[in-house]
């Protein structure tokens, strides 16, 4: 499990709260769309670059950011997709998603079974997942508290 | 509610039928709480896309559930592997890949699967009834077996079709329940010619527009002037879970929970009515390709793999011609319909125009191009969606006349009929 022992201090944080998918603590950088991903063709499990190349993310790097979709589409090869890139470390630090997305979920409940490894993710409501930009620093609890640091205009 | 198990789920769960059912009913019981099921319920037929072999982790994956004695309880078929089993050396796959993706194939029908080696296992024998509980895997075969046949799959993703045919058992959610079988949007194709519905082209392109539109909603598309081919639905519904994540859709008046508007929309107000236009179709027929030069190196044909029917439109566009000494022709299909088509003399007439066929795999679940290949053209939304990302190469979408026509001249040719008005 990723997590972050000193607590970073965010300015003018913005409190979410989400339900806990699969838990776990991190800080990160916000990538965000509202486009749903199909990791499979979408996804480099050598990079972790957004490779759909009709997304709105295409050729940004996830890897190492806290990847806010809505959820996947396409490919039911998604779950491998994001099983390999967790386990060659090339996955996104924590997904936070709109609502439930199995196929993520699936992905990470292989890995704890597998490889005792996984990432946090977690399931907001509609308006609180439409108001994440990307760019914005944020830090995932335990128990699905999400701070958001507000950006600077 | 709280997931409730029966006798036999929970004495599963507790490893009295071993531990490859154990380990496989752990993982269904996450995911039914997850998703918040009530209670699970049986199924009789699998299709596993599970078997492509992504990375070292699927094939641990496979391999575990082997060591462990896992066998599947229901009829279940192999969707695409990550390679052509007898034939992956002559393309360019890395030996170390195919290997390793042998092995994950091996793993699979070791577990007793049928290597069926298919996305299009329905075009074959194995097509499960109306109404049947079904656990499948594969997008594309997903959405096929839900809307033409009636079968109720949710969408599995892979490592969880396998979980469901060791355990024979899944959470009772999504579309195995009849009140979310009902459609939520309406396609309304009033305004398009039916010289245009009646081609091949349309039905990719009309998917591959209202999966960008539709998500994971269950489409309904009303009244039509024409009933189309079990092909072209095919190629329907494989845009749509392409673009989007449709995995029902319902067509008035021949799918077999459409039998009428109403009956479709069980009497309800769709939440959302698209009138298709013209320009919304040239616009999507545009996106599918990543390029508008002429350069051709490579057709591939057959993503959903190719249909025995397909190949025989295929034969009279290609007879007495010759496919230009710079283009390949690739068509990829299952063993199944290969060994159909060898049967009644129809690979011959291909193979003499210059035509390759692949099997048990597709161009883009196995590193199979040669490097010069660099421009295809594909009749095939879903080849056309995924190429330029997973493959890093351009792609140019048109309908099958267009890439013979292609592949004669050396260079993309359309021709734009079907769409000028």
């Amino acid at each position: 499990m990723t997590s972050i022992g000193d607590r970073v201090r965010l300015r003018s944080e913005r409190r979410l709260r989400g339900v806990v998918v699969i838990p776990g603590s991190v800080t990160g950088k916000l990538m965000a769309s509202k486009e749903p991903l199909s990791f499979w063709g979408g996804y480099d499990i050598e990079s972790g670059e957004i490779i759909d190349r009709k997304h709105q993310l295409s050729g940004k790097i996830a890897r190492g950011s806290i990847l806010a979709i809505p959820g996947t589409k396409g490919s039911s090869t998604t779950t491998a997709v994001l099983l390999e890139a967790l386990i060659k470390g090339t996955a996104p630090l924590a997904i936070l998603t709109r609502g439930v997305d199995s196929f993520l979920a699936l992905a990470l409940v292989v890995a704890e079974e597998m490889y005792s490894k996984s990432i946090p993710l977690i399931a907001l409501g509609s308006e609180e997942f439409l108001s994440l930009e990307s760019g914005s620093n944020v830090r995932l609890e335990e128990d699905g508290t999400i701070l958001v640091e507000t950006l600077r205009q | 509610m709280k997931l409730k198990l029966s006798e036999s789920d929970s004495s599963k769960l507790a490893g009295e039928s071993g531990p490859a059912v154990q380990m496989a009913m752990s993982i269904l019981v996450r995911m039914a709480e997850i998703r918040g099921a009530k209670e699970f319920l049986s199924i009789v037929s699998s299709h596993i896309d599970s078997a492509l072999y992504i990375g070292d982790s699927t094939l641990d994956y496979a391999e575990r559930f082997v060591a462990l004695g896992a066998q599947v309880c229901v009829p279940t078929t192999l969707n695409v592997a990550g390679v052509d089993h007898h034939g992956w050396d002559r393309w360019a796959v890395p030996s170390d890949w195919a290997h390793k993706a042998r092995r994950q194939m091996l793993a699979y029908k070791n577990m007793g699967c049928n290597p069926t080696w298919t996305c299009a296992p329905y075009q074959t024998e194995e097509r499960p009834g109306f109404g049947d509980q079904i656990a499948w895997g594969e997008s594309s075969a997903i959405v096929f077996a839900n809307s033409v046949l009636g079968a109720r799959s949710e969408r599995y993703p892979d490592l969880l079709d396998i979980c469901a045919a060791i355990a024979g058992r899944v959470p009772a959610i999504g579309l195995h329940l009849t009140e979310n079988r009902v459609g939520q949007v309406l396609v309304r194709l009033d305004s398009i010619d039916k010289k245009l519905l009646l081609s091949d082209e349309f039905y990719p392109v009309l998917g591959h527009h209202i999966g960008k539109l539709a998500g994971s909603k269950v489409v309904v598309f009303g009244e039509a002037a024409v009933v189309p081919s079990e092909d072209q639905l095919k190629a329907l519904g494989a845009a749509m879970a392409s673009s989007g994540a449709v995995a029902l859709f319902h067509w008035v008046g021949l799918t077999p929970e459409a039998k009428t508007l109403e009956h479709a929309l069980d009497g309800r107000t769709p939440e959302t009515i698209i009138k298709v236009a013209l320009r919304d179709l040239l616009e999507a027929r545009n996106e599918l390709s990543s390029s508008s030069s002429d350069r051709l190196d490579m057709i591939v044909l057959g993503s959903p793999h190719f249909s025995l029917n397909e190949l025989k439109a295929l034969v009279p566009l290609t007879l007495g011609k010759k496919c230009h000494q710079s283009v390949r022709f690739l068509i990829t299909t299952g063993r199944g319909v290969k060994l159909l088509a060898e049967e009644i003399g129809l690979l011959e007439t291909l193979l003499s125009f210059g035509a390759e066929v692949t099997v048990d795999t597709c161009i883009l679940t196995t590193p199979m191009l040669p490097s010069e290949i660099k421009s295809i053209m594909t009749n095939s939304a879903k080849y056309a969606y995924y190429t330029p990302g997973l493959l890093k190469r351009e792609v140019v979408f048109g309908s099958m006349e267009e890439c013979v026509e292609s592949a004669v001249c050396g260079k993309v040719t359309k021709n734009h009929r079907l769409w000028l008005f």
